[in-house]
């Protein structure tokens, strides 16, 4: 692995005698695209403020690009571009100007951010939009410019937080496009989700955190690889028939989650495992046969589903 | 896009490691991000520019004339003049633009304040770039100046016209004015910086703490006319301060010089209060 840009030791955050952040550690490599998955509450947004030199740190050490946030905010954050959890674009200035806008704060020129405005609207797919006020544009457009906006100074670090939070899938997809174009083109991602396609599709490494604690660590596919089977079948008896169908199905698989409304049977062989669920005279109302999936390993991890 | 070096980037900087290059980054926010910050709401202000020539123009034409012109003709006739020193017009036309400033100054350090932390959070926007929370209070309290300074102009302006200035020096009623309006605005700025919420609060203090300062600061009649029970009013007001200032400046009102003094280092230390705590609460809220 390339020298860590970002790296964090026990790092720590406490809010009076809740700690939101609990000592994590972690590293992170140039050009890496990083999540951090978790539930809301987690402590996600608290690390990606800290990270991002904005919040001071209770405990522990933290590097970013070789620097010390308490020591060194504005240096840092002259490297980064911030996409935060909740659209915080100036809704007073037109599409175009808060492009400009945030560029001066940087200490960049005019001359260099009236070219760079337009080419970052093009890239944003946001050109027809330069003049519109931002009240005018719809969620997506308004995500897509607030990552025009993050990418104003060239960062070397895009920092995501929750960045596809209440989009339709469509406007959800067009982010992802632009998000991996990023990737390719070097850019280091940190992001945050509690989405768990989002993380398969975009991160290629992530740790899932609960409770201000680190669960587990690793790719996408090597979590569940060890943290679940390759298949998961879901099976639907009705609420009141769950319990007692559950019971019958512990032998069929290596492991079985029981929800409110639905049974979890975990299998390598999923089309096997529902066969033998017929044969013993269970009758599920639905039945789903999937590849497991990072949703399971949270479950598997912390005995609780992602989105409450 | 990544690889594009930035203006001033040679090549040789391209070969700078990531902390030093870090480091180049923060030198010029560091040094000018207050002014940064001030051309950003004075662009914002320009989309209200119209609203702020037409009350620009407007109030001090307004009042001067309804008051210096209309009223004078009233006061003029039956006490000779107002404080028996010089015409009701004289008397009143610096206290008109103090209370002018002071009005703009509400206005600018109350709900812009809480917009920016709070209803459209572009202060934690500037702030995860590399700009301070001191810097933004530095930033929105430059604009504001160079809104007060503009005002307070027309309005001397206006008042030559109205020839309500006989001093020398009255021009310098242009930078009490601003005096005045900063020394509240920026007590309204620490607090605004620390309110989480607004119920009404602003409201409540334009009702019952502006519009009360501009009737019992001595404004439209002395303080001397009050019952004294009534004069504290006065002394812990601004415009008070400003009003009585501006009229040794406007016309040659006799008052002892050390009170002048007073009035002048009244006036900046509450500017220097509320704008060191205004700063000093900012970044207590930045950083969550």
């Amino acid at each position: 692995m390339p020298a860590p840009v970002i790296s964090a030791t026990e790092l720590t955050k406490k809010y009076k005698d809740f700690a939101a952040v609990d000592g994590i550690s972690f590293e992170i490599a140039s050009g890496e695209s990083f999540g951090f998955l978790g539930p809301n509450g987690a402590g996600k947004s608290t690390t990606m403020r800290m990270i991002g030199a904005v919040s001071t740190r209770t405990a522990g050490d933290l590097s970013v690009i070789g620097l010390d946030p308490n020591q060194y905010g504005p240096e840092i954050r002259s490297q980064l571009g911030v996409v935060p959890q909740e659209d915080n674009l100036d809704t007073e200035l037109k599409v175009r100007d808060n492009l400009i806008v945030y560029g001066r704060y940087f200490g960049l020129p005019h001359s260099y951010l009236g070219p760079k405005a337009d080419e970052l609207l093009e890239f944003a797919q946001l050109t027809e939009k330069a003049k519109a006020r931002v009240d005018d544009l719809s969620g997506g457009m308004k995500r897509r410019l607030t990552i025009a906006r993050a990418l104003i100074n060239n960062p070397r670090i895009m920092m995501l937080d929750e960045p596809t939070t209440g989009l339709d899938p469509q406007a959800r997809h067009i982010l992802w496009d632009r998000l991996f174009r990023l990737k390719e083109r070097g850019t280091t991602l940190v992001l945050t989700t509690h989405y768990m396609d989002e993380a398969e599709q975009l991160c290629d490494r992530l740790v899932v955190i609960d409770k201000g604690t680190i669960m587990a660590e690793g790719s996408p596919a090597s979590l569940i690889k060890q943290y679940s089977t390759r298949e998961v079948v879901e099976l639907r008896f009705g609420s009141d028939r769950n319990a007692a169908a559950a019971t019958k199905l512990e032998s069929l698989a290596e492991r079985i989650e029981v929800l409110p409304d639905r049974i979890l049977v975990y299998s390598d062989n999923g089309d096997a495992a529902l066969q033998k669920a017929h044969e013993l005279g269970l009758n599920p109302l639905t039945s789903l046969v999937r590849r497991s999936s990072l949703e399971d390993v949270f479950l598997r991890l912390t005995g609780r589903s992602l989105i409450e | 896009m990544t690889a594009a070096p930035l203006p001033g980037e040679s090549v040789a900087l391209l070969e700078q490691s990531p902390s030093e290059k870090a480091l180049a980054g923060g030198v010029k926010p560091r040094r000018w991000g207050s002014w940064y910050v001030a051309e950003t709401r004075l662009k914002v202000m320009r989309g209200y520019l119209q609203t702020m020539v037409a009350t620009g123009i407007g109030t001090p034409l307004l009042y001067l004339y309804a008051l210096g012109v209309g009223l004078a003709t009233l006061i003029d006739a039956n006490m000779g003049s107002g404080g028996g020193q010089v015409s009701y017009l004289v008397f009143v036309a610096p206290a008109l633009l103090c209370s002018a400033a002071l009005t703009t100054a509400t206005e600018e350090f109350s709900y812009p304040i809480m917009l920016g932390f709070k209803w459209n959070p572009t202060f934690f926007a500037m702030n995860a770039a590399p700009i301070r929370g001191g810097q933004i209070i530095n930033g929105v309290t430059i604009a504001v100046i160079v809104r007060l300074v503009a005002q307070s102009v027309v309005y001397y302006l206006f008042m030559r016209l109205f020839g309500a200035i006989p001093g020398p020096y009255g021009w310098l009623v242009i930078v009490v004015g601003v005096l005045t309006g900063m020394a509240l605005g920026a007590m309204l700025m620490a607090y605004a910086t620390k309110l989480e919420e607004d119920k009404g609060q602003f409201n409540y203090i334009m009702r019952f703490g502006v519009i009360p300062l501009t009737l019992f600061s001595g404004t439209f009649f002395p303080l001397s006319t009050l019952p004294v029970w009534l004069h504290w009013i006065g002394w812990i007001s601004p415009l008070w301060h400003g009003t009585e200032l501006s009229r040794v400046l406007s016309y040659g009102y006799d008052e002892p010089v050390w009170l002048s003094l007073v009035h002048v280092a009244y006036l900046v230390l509450l500017i220097a209060i509320g704008w060191a705590l205004a700063r000093r609460l900012a970044v207590k809220r930045l950083n969550k």
